[in-house]
């Protein structure tokens, strides 16, 4: 029987090339595409972050909403009603950023990236698809969260007459801007992930580049500090979602470009190495 | 076709392939043979340019495994049962992994039906047992229907029926024409499966040979006589084809004499024989006996822990 049905198989399909199969970058896309959808884990870990995103935002309107009568004046001249609304960003990225280097650490630790470079020996179509698979998804679903949380957040605002709109000056860039940086911080945990190969070192370093960086800067001497904070990966990425005037940051666009920058070339470096390195 | 020249890989100071030659050809079972940590994995993640050979190259249809178009067409393989994303579906990895290459999903079903996963294609990955693993794996191998297949260790926590199953399934692909390239630690395995058998230790090859010649060298007998007047023995049953062992104790083997033919040369000389009889040696001592200076990874018997002289290091 089991002849049977191995002769069958082989008459109907003879030699690839005559079947139209080989392998192509579009392929590997819907490859890549197929694995993102069917694990659970995945699905779980993006509720978290959009969760995230959205939750903070609205919950941090509605609180200032609720407490604006009795806020002090100066606490009031600082309030800005765009920044809160996106305010869940930086717990969301530490969820999307663990995500991205799942998407690569997780066929590590499992020895799946075997099956997969076996399919795909060239390698970096693999990481390719994955950073853009991982990103589409992330960017499509993060923008869905930044509005949410800036629309719901503004409708909270709005019983005190505080709210801005989305034709304010920078509110539309700083809603857009989030999903983009959301996107990059995923993105820079796929190249953790190809980098290192182990989930556990692919989100310390995550997790130190985003929360211990930052920190540690602050003990650069004083008058350093203007020309090196600015240019941390992270300040560099969050000043796309300034309204006000931040004293160490970039210009917004300038700022997530370098963000971008700092992304790219880890995700260069790990393609380099993924080349190169036993699998 | 695999054909394997001059194949090496380094770790740092210890060599796992050392300037391996060898042929896979198409319509048989060749068998890949060794005690464990002799290579035979490492060669293999090499066959499929998983791992880089630091000398010598690998190729597969006559080309390396990378520059084929479509890679799962040409070579389909099992290198352990655990590549597999623990909390994807049966039927999603294998889907996933055809998709690369445009294979459609009447090929992942038929696959999955031949492996005998129906029933547990769409239950996570991660619950399955080593056998089902197996499997699983066996299915990945032959979603392009390849021309070759490289299997580590299929029969790796099979049951005695799964090992039936797999035993046939290897001579059926085998019979379609393809090459089938299987490794294993048990020889007796192999004995059944394979027509063509690649024995590697330490990373060497050690024999490269019909299955039939290894099998006719393990069973060719030797008969142990013990006689008071073994000296005397030996020289009368020494000649051209046969040779005679002895050790100082009034024990001979000899082979190329039958009991039968020994017995009647001491009866007509007159000499005593206390001991008559016929040793064979089985596929598995012949295997030991040509792997024994190439196993990596042994316990130590009495003999060695008392001498440490005769240890391997």
């Amino acid at each position: 029987m089991t002849s049977a049905i191995l002769h069958k198989g082989s008459v109907a399909l003879g030699h690839p090339a005559h079947r139209g199969l080989r392998v192509t970058q579009g392929r590997v896309l819907h490859s890549e595409w197929i694995k993102l959808r069917s694990l659970r884990s995945t699905f779980f870990t993006m509720i978290v972050g959009i969760g995230f995103m959205t939750a903070i935002g609205l919950l941090s309107c509605l609180t200032t909403a609720m407490s604006w009568a009795t806020t002090a004046p100066q606490e009031k001249a600082g309030f800005s009603a765009i920044t809160a609304s996106l305010s869940g960003f930086s717990l969301a990225q530490l969820a999307i950023g663990v995500l991205g280097v799942l998407v690569i650490s997780g066929e590590y630790s499992t020895g799946m990236i075997r099956a997969t470079l076996s399919a795909v020996p060239t390698r970096l179509p693999v990481l390719w698809a994955k950073a853009a698979v991982f990103g589409s998804v992330t960017l499509v679903l993060t923008l869905l969260a930044s509005l949410i949380a800036f629309f719901g957040g503004q409708a909270f605002l709005s019983s005190q007459h505080i709210q801005a709109a989305i034709s304010d000056p920078g509110a539309a860039r700083a809603v857009v801007g989030a999903a983009l940086y959301l996107t990059l911080v995923g993105l820079l945990g796929v190249a953790l992930g190809a980098l290192i190969r182990n989930t556990a070192g692919g989100i310390a370093t995550l997790f130190g580049i985003v929360l211990v960086l930052p920190l540690l800067s602050y003990a650069v001497p004083e008058t350093w500090q203007p020309n090196v904070l600015p240019y941390l990966p992270t300040s560099a990425g969050e000043a796309i979602m300034d309204v006000k005037t931040h004293v160490f940051h970039l210009a917004p666009w300038t700022g997530l470009a370098v963000f971008a920058l700092y992304t790219m070339t880890v995700l260069a470096a790990s393609a380099v190495l993924m080349k190169r390195r036993d699998a | 076709m695999i054909e394997a020249r001059g194949l090496t890989k380094r770790y740092g100071e210890k060599i796992a392939v050392d300037n391996l030659s060898f042929t896979v050809k198409p319509g048989i079972v060749t068998g890949f043979l060794g005690p464990n940590g002799a290579g035979k994995s490492t060669t293999m993640r090499m066959i499929l340019g998983l791992d880089a050979p630091t000398a010598g190259a690998v190729t597969v249809n006559g080309r390396p495994y990378a520059q084929h178009t479509a890679p799962l067409c040409e070579v389909g393989a099992l290198l352990e049962a655990r590549a597999i994303h623990t909390g994807r579906t049966a039927y999603n990895h294998l889907w996933a992994l055809a998709a690369t290459t445009g294979i459609g999903r009447k090929r992942v079903n038929e696959v999955i039906d031949l492996v005998g996963l129906r029933e547990v294609a769409k239950k996570r990955a991660g619950g399955f047992s080593l056998g089902m693993g197996q499997r699983l794996g066996l299915a990945s191998a032959l979603l392009g229907d390849p021309k070759i297949l490289v299997l580590d260790e299929p029969a790796n926590g099979l049951d005695p029926e799964g090992i039936l199953w797999i035993r046939n399934l290897l001579k059926d692909l085998a019979a379609e024409g393809k090459s089938v390239f299987v490794s294993s630690h048990l020889m007796s395995e192999m004995a059944l499966t394979a027509e063509h058998v690649i024995v590697v230790g330490r990373g060497k090859l050690i024999a490269d040979v019909p299955i039939a010649d290894f099998t006719q060298a393990a069973s060719a007998t030797t008969v142990r006589v013990r006689s008071p007047q073994a000296g005397g023995l030996r020289d009368l049953l020494v000649g051209p084809d046969i040779s005679v062992a002895s050790d100082s104790t009034g024990v001979l083997e000899v082979s190329g004499l039958t009991c039968d033919q020994i017995g009647e040369i001491a009866a007509a000389h007159s000499l005593t024989l206390f001991e008559l009889a016929p040793q064979q040696a089985s596929l598995e001592e012949a295997f030991m006996e040509l792997t024994r200076d190439a196993v990596q990874y042994r316990a130590s018997t009495a003999g060695e822990l008392t001498n440490p002289a005769r240890s391997p290091r």
